[in-house]
């Protein structure tokens, strides 16, 4: 494929290079002419010097026949009018690729006709709070083909069931709480158990209510 | 007088100082919108109109503004891309379609004024072609 890269910074280049040892054809655009002559010492000929908002400068960088056009400068309104000049002036069908620098702005470039938006905050986001809850929740065990499952979570001071009777929560269907393990004591949860901060919780629940469990403990 | 309008402002430069205060001597409701709140002095000490400062890409500062009901969105920051991305999400977020754009680049503001419906202006051209016929009319 021919891909058409617009700013030059830490990610713009990293994914030059990554496109470019899978075997692709790679330009990359970059305003700042120290940026520049810094890039093209290593890249050569793959980058340009120039404004990829300017329509003369996407047309010698070949806008014309790129298959992907991807702007990932700092700038979301440089990124938008890239995309967009790119498909109003070349040729439609190519897909563009923005980074979304506000994750405000990701649905209104999708409405505006970028073709994929990426937005930074939002995937480091994601990353590291999928990494908290696989943290929180701690398979143990399945029973029987896998249906019903023994997990663990740790409790925080955050969280919701701390300073509750086990009586007073609230929990997902097919999910019985077993023990508590506070210090090195295991307690039977019954119904007037208070539940404190650092407490260890094993419980008997779905994979489908796994998640559930998590959110209303 | 022509019919009263709200009209938001986006960028208090010269021209967008200039002409939030002739829209409001005019008698029109107007608000100003400036990342930098030094660019209100250029609007004199006695503007009656509203002004925010913020960044008008922000989707918030553009509601906080009171974008919503505006008739009329003017986009007058020095660059281009604000200024069509603004527009944009004027139309989008907010449903204020009628917007007035300045661009500098002939070729954006044609792009937009062609294949997005945007009303752009472009002083380049309008300046560039006015010296021209100075030069070839003029004695």
């Amino acid at each position: 494929m021919y891909i058409i890269i617009a700013g030059g910074g830490k990610v713009g280049y990293n994914l030059t290079k990554i496109l470019m040892d899978k075997g692709h054809e790679v330009t990359l655009i970059e305003k700042d002419k120290a940026r520049y002559a810094e890039l093209s010492e290593e890249l050569g000929d793959s980058v340009l010097w120039g404004d990829a908002c300017e329509v003369s400068l996407l047309k010698d960088a070949g806008c014309n026949r790129a298959n992907v056009l991807v702007a990932v400068t700092g700038d979301d309104e440089d990124n938008l009018v890239i995309c967009q000049m790119t498909k109003a002036m070349f040729i439609e069908k190519t897909r563009t690729i923005a980074r979304v620098n506000d994750p405000k702005n990701e649905s209104i470039f999708v409405e505006l006709g970028v073709d994929t938006t990426v937005s930074t905050t939002r995937v480091i986001d994601a990353l590291i709070e999928e990494k908290i809850e696989s943290e929180m929740l701690l398979p143990l065990t399945s029973l029987g083909k896998g249906n019903l499952e023994i997990v663990q979570v740790e409790l925080s001071k955050k969280s919701k069931s701390v300073g509750k009777k086990v009586r007073e929560l609230t929990l997902p269907d097919e999910t019985i709480l077993i023990a508590a393990l506070r210090g090195d004591q295991a307690l039977v949860l019954k119904g007037d158990v208070d539940l404190i901060a650092d407490d260890t919780i094993i419980a008997l629940t779905t994979k489908e209510n796994e998640r559930k469990l998590r959110k209303m403990l | 007088m022509a019919k009263k309008k709200k009209v938001i402002v986006l960028g208090c430069g010269r021209v967008g100082a200039r002409l939030a205060r002739t829209l409001v001597e005019a008698g029109h409701e107007v608000i100003v919108i400036d990342s930098n709140a030094d660019q209100f002095r250029r609007l004199g000490e006695h503007f009656p109109g509203k002004t925010v400062m913020g960044d008008g890409l922000d989707i918030d500062v553009l509601a906080e503004a009171g974008i919503e009901g505006a008739d009329v969105f003017v986009a007058a920051t020095n660059g281009d891309n604000t200024n069509a991305m603004s527009a944009q999400v004027a139309c989008r977020r907010f449903k204020v379609c009628r917007s007035i754009v300045r661009m500098y680049d002939p070729i954006r503001a044609g792009a937009y004024r062609e294949e997005f419906g945007i009303n752009t202006i472009c002083p380049t051209e309008i300046v560039s072609d006015l010296i021209q016929r100075e030069i070839e009319e003029g004695a």
